[in-house]
């Protein structure tokens, strides 16, 4: 017991200068945090800049091209979000993606609705509306529902859209909805080209940097908990089911996004779009590029669809064993992605309490 | 009694864990739960804390019976847990670790919008400080000896200010000196905190704990102070006599 009391004692006497103490640790800890440059910025600054100067020096026929991965790089940040960030499997991703293409396509259609400002608005809330649904069947249980039930769960809905989409006279059924007529801003209609690249362009840097700020909040760091033990943070009193939840709908959102960017590019949509198919496509990108980091899941779906263009040109008849192969060897050598080979691991999950350590410094020094 | 189970009875298959068990434990009480090998310790803490749903019995806690409570709603009534392994997310900061923890009770809002992370700063330096970790807070948690991670997981269970706090063998793998150290950390919460502790080290409970539970192949075979526990004659039988 005297070894208690004493150890009493001197926790007393270390209260005493406990506030000096306690500032000096920080800066300690704070100067060894900050060794070490920055990288994260600097990828995102050259992939930008890369983007911006794309259709000055791509051939017309690159640039329509170049669009359609743009919509891919906002469709696999969708994914990037929801099993990156939050480690929920969805393999379904393509439901949101491809219902939301469908949604437009039919507004397009039917009522003769191409008006940016309707078309997109409404793309977003399809795949938020669908997503809010599954994701509400799937996660929102008592208790947390298992990798397998929610990842067959997404399979199995993207599987049966796919199905019904070819089943479907009104959706066009095997052939889809062909000839959407452009997507129009009063009498301007976006065709395919520079306009239309530079309009994916600033929506992708516009939902990359909400995105980055989510993923670097309060909210990151509760993600990050979820993503690394669901379990332990319920035990904290977290409504984990909620944020999985929560999460998940914004993910169906930026994919509906995508997919109704992605109808007006094509001008047509077909069942594949809403199929397992396109589902895998965007856990390639991601898992190729780097999940868990935005510009990884940017980068993966750029290099992915630039390699199997480049191949399928080069090597007709197998140039889909070749890219399996590449890919393989990323998951397998590199299972954090392409931009493991820039970024630390110490970066790539980031620091939560960052902005803080900066005003720590500062009000330390200040008197 | 802020802390009430009775009658716990926990089947697995054929395998009868808890027969019966029980246990009451009062605010500002430190509780050890001690036993040979087998005798049910983990699995009562576990329906206590949630991890398992008993199959019979009833637990309470400030009177209110949460048997089917979930782990979140317990938290949420002030029930806290160090798992026997430790958990804590080794790829964040301690810094991290802990504002994880403190921020677990702030609205959805705050969180996306970050406006508790300049308020809880202070709290996640005095919990770091309070466990001697404060000169790696931006340190990776993976980066810690085995010990600082039991302090730094008990330091996260402890962040919610909760009434009761559950210990899984909190030292498990630790050196001598760090078991010393660890019985000076949990002292002071005793302030604020009720504790029941699951620990082969008897003479760790022996200093730390009021009054002690053994459990015996899923009962109650005494319960106690320490002195009286000492005193048992059949509990010596089964038990202490090795320490």
């Amino acid at each position: 017991m005297s070894v208690v009391r004493e150890a009493i004692v001197a926790d007393a006497d270390d209260e005493a200068d406990g506030a000096m103490a306690e500032g000096a640790a920080a800066e300690r800890a704070n100067d060894r945090a900050k060794a070490g440059p920055k990288i994260l910025p600097i990828v995102e600054g050259l992939v930008l800049l890369a983007a911006l100067l794309a259709p000055l020096v791509l051939q017309d026929y690159l640039t329509v091209f170049a669009t359609r991965v743009i919509i891919l790089a906002l469709f696999a940040l969708s994914f990037d979000l929801v099993w990156g960030y939050a480690g929920i499997m969805s393999f379904g991703q393509a439901l949101f993606f491809g219902s939301a293409g469908y949604g437009v396509a039919l507004l397009a259609r039917d009522l003769n609705v191409t008006n940016i400002f309707l078309v997109l608005p409404a793309g977003t809330l399809i795949g938020l509306t669908f997503a809010l649904l599954l994701g509400g069947f799937l996660l929102l249980g008592r208790h947390p529902s298992s990798v397998i039930f929610v990842s067959l769960g997404t399979l199995t809905g993207s599987y049966a859209a796919d199905r019904l989409a070819r089943g479907w006279y009104y959706l066009g059924g095997q052939n889809g909805i062909p000839s959407i007529a452009p997507m129009s801003l009063g009498s301007y209609d976006f065709t395919e080209g520079p306009a239309f690249y530079y309009l994916v362009l600033g929506i992708l840097v516009v939902v990359y940097l909400l995105c980055r700020f989510l993923v670097r909040s309060q909210f990151g760091l509760a993600l990050a908990g979820l993503r690394e033990n669901e379990q332990r943070i319920a035990f904290f009193g977290y409504k984990a089911q909620h944020l999985k939840a929560i999460i998940f709908t914004i993910g169906g959102a930026v994919a509906g996004l995508a997919g109704s960017l992605y109808a007006f590019h094509e001008g047509f949509v077909w069942p594949n779009m809403v199929g397992v198919v396109v589902s895998t496509q965007v856990v390639l990108y991601v898992l190729f590029g780097g999940s868990g980091t935005l510009i990884g899941a940017v980068i993966g779906a750029v290099i992915v669809e630039g390699v199997s263009f480049w191949l399928s040109d080069n090597y007709r008849d197998i140039w889909p064993i070749i890219l399996g192969l590449l890919l393989l060897l990323v998951i397998l050598f590199r299972p954090l992605g392409l931009i493991s080979f820039v970024l630390g691991e110490r970066e790539r999950v980031g620091s939560f309490g960052a902005k803080i350590k900066e005003n720590v410094k500062e009000t330390r020094n200040a008197p | 009694m802020l802390l009430e189970a009775a009658g716990i009875k926990k089947v697995f298959g054929k395998l009868t864990a808890l027969d019966g068990a029980a246990l009451s434990v009062g605010e500002n009480e430190f509780h050890g739960l001690i036993g040979p090998n087998g005798s049910g310790k983990s699995t009562l803490m576990k329906c206590i804390a949630g991890a398992e749903v008993p199959t019979q019995g009833k637990v309470s806690f400030v009177n209110t019976d949460i048997t089917a409570f979930t782990p979140t709603e317990r938290a949420r009534a002030g029930m806290s847990l160090k798992f026997q392994i430790t958990s804590v997310l080794p790829s964040l900061t301690l810094y991290d670790n802990i504002l994880l923890a403190l921020q677990a009770q702030s609205s959805l809002f705050d969180l996306v919008f970050s406006r508790t992370r300049g308020a809880l700063h202070d709290q996640v330096m005095t919990m770091l400080t309070q466990f001697r970790l404060a000169d790696r807070a931006f340190d990776a948690a993976a980066a810690l000896s085995h010990g600082q991670q039991q302090w730094l997981e008990i330091a996260m269970a402890l962040a919610g200010k909760p009434k009761l706090l559950l210990l899984d063998e909190p030292t498990g793998g630790m050196s001598l000196e760090e078991r010393r150290v660890t019985g000076e950390l949990l002292q002071p919460i005793k302030q604020h905190c009720s504790l029941v502790i699951v620990e082969h080290d008897l003479d760790f409970i022996r200093d730390i704990c009021d009054r002690l539970t053994v459990l015996d192949q899923g009962k109650v075979l005494a319960s106690g102070t320490v002195s009286e526990i000492q005193a048992n004659q059949s509990v010596q039988e089964i038990y202490l006599r090795r320490a």
